[in-house]
């Protein structure tokens, strides 16, 4: 039998349409990064219950207008200084919490006519129905930021760590549980615990 | 006796690109598999929010919803006040928490009390919009949101 010879494919092309679909895959790839701020919305509450009084020192109001003006404690204010003014306010520590403790953490000017406690302060924000969206993500990201700082100083004291790498470690384990990081981070969370209302935007007439 | 001369006029070999396929197939089927085409086409304006102090989105228990002004070529036929988006079509108020629970239900059981709604909200739309959602997700007892943002850099 006479061996027959099948000619060989050429494959000199096949880089070209690898290519090809390569190339096309990479234009219409988009790598999904979607981040965010992630937040907890208050349960509808129907029950008729008076709300507790609230001191006005122990809240930190902020307006936003209609033209995406800021109002901290009825004063215009940038948005840049707005961090600030929430770590002064809810780092202040000037007298005692619920249970008469005083804040011993805070490092504050301790003054008598702003916040009590930490635990006691409460930042109340509302805005107007007409202000841009955008104009709120920048005031929830400033007090988140205040938020964090302040985390991030203590978990710096107690536990020497970053608060940032303490919670990507609990990411990283998210599988096999570490109660004792668990526990540390609640107890930074509970020293400065996120206190944010959001009050009802007035009806437009 | 040609036949057996040996080529020896200089110049370098050639380099074979007989595993150029290879290599280029490698890097098609990793882009095939990270690609994710998008499931839903955008029919308002999307220009997120910056933010920096973000958290990851967990995509498995997660719905969005868009909300903005009407994209280019459908200003004409819907205006241009903000219209909120879910899946493909724009819907009103009182779609969204059939929507949302209609997603939940859907959900593997043990997600299900877990589940986020992001919010991809444009910069520019009135934050009334928002509002009016975040009220309907609370009636649809949805709690966990996020306003999905454009990460900026941690250090600004």
């Amino acid at each position: 039998m006479a061996k027959r010879s099948v000619p060989e494919v050429n494959a000199g092309s096949m880089a070209d349409i690898a290519f090809l679909l390569l190339i096309f895959f990479l234009v219409t790839t988009t790598i999904e990064k979607d981040k965010g701020i992630l937040r907890s919305l208050p349960p509808i509450d129907d029950t008729e219950i008076t709300p507790p009084e609230i001191k006005a020192k122990n809240l930190f109001t902020i307006v936003i207008n209609l033209n995406d003006d800021l109002f901290v404690e009825d004063e215009v204010m940038e948005i840049k200084d707005l961090k600030q003014a929430a770590i002064d306010f809810l780092d202040n520590g000037g007298s005692t919490n619920a249970e008469g403790e005083s804040c011993d953490y805070c490092k504050g000017e301790r003054d008598a006519s702003s916040s009590d406690h930490p635990d006691k302060a409460i930042v109340t924000l509302k805005y107007d129905r007409r202000s841009s969206h955008g104009k709120y993500i920048e005031v929830q990201n400033s007090l988140l930021s205040a938020y964090n700082f302040l985390r991030d100083r203590e978990a710096q004291r107690l536990f020497n760590r970053s608060y940032q790498s303490m919670l990507e470690e609990k990411e990283k384990n998210q599988f096999n549980k570490d109660e004792k990081l668990n526990e540390d981070i609640q107890t930074i969370k509970d020293m400065y615990p996120l206190k944010l209302s959001e009050s009802q935007p007035d009806k437009v007439n | 006796m040609s036949k057996f001369k040996k080529k020896k006029d200089g110049g370098l070999p050639a380099i074979s690109t007989a595993s150029l396929p290879d290599i280029v197939f490698m890097l098609l089927f990793f882009f095939m598999v990270a690609t994710v085409l998008r499931d839903t086409s955008l029919l308002v304006e999307n220009q997120l929010p910056p933010a920096d102090q973000v958290e990851k989105l967990k995509k498995d228990r997660t719905m969005f919803i868009y909300a903005g002004a009407p994209s280019e070529q459908y200003k004409g036929k819907f205006g241009e006040e903000g219209r909120i988006q879910i899946n493909d079509a724009y819907v009103n108020l009182d779609a969204v928490q059939p929507a949302v629970k209609e997603y939940i239900n859907n959900l593997p059981e043990e997600l299900q009390p877990r589940v986020v709604i992001g919010l991809k909200v444009d910069t520019n739309t009135k934050a009334g919009i928002t509002f009016d959602i975040k009220e309907e997700l609370r009636k649809a007892n949805a709690l966990k949101i996020m306003y999905v943002a454009n990460a900026k850099n941690e250090d600004l």
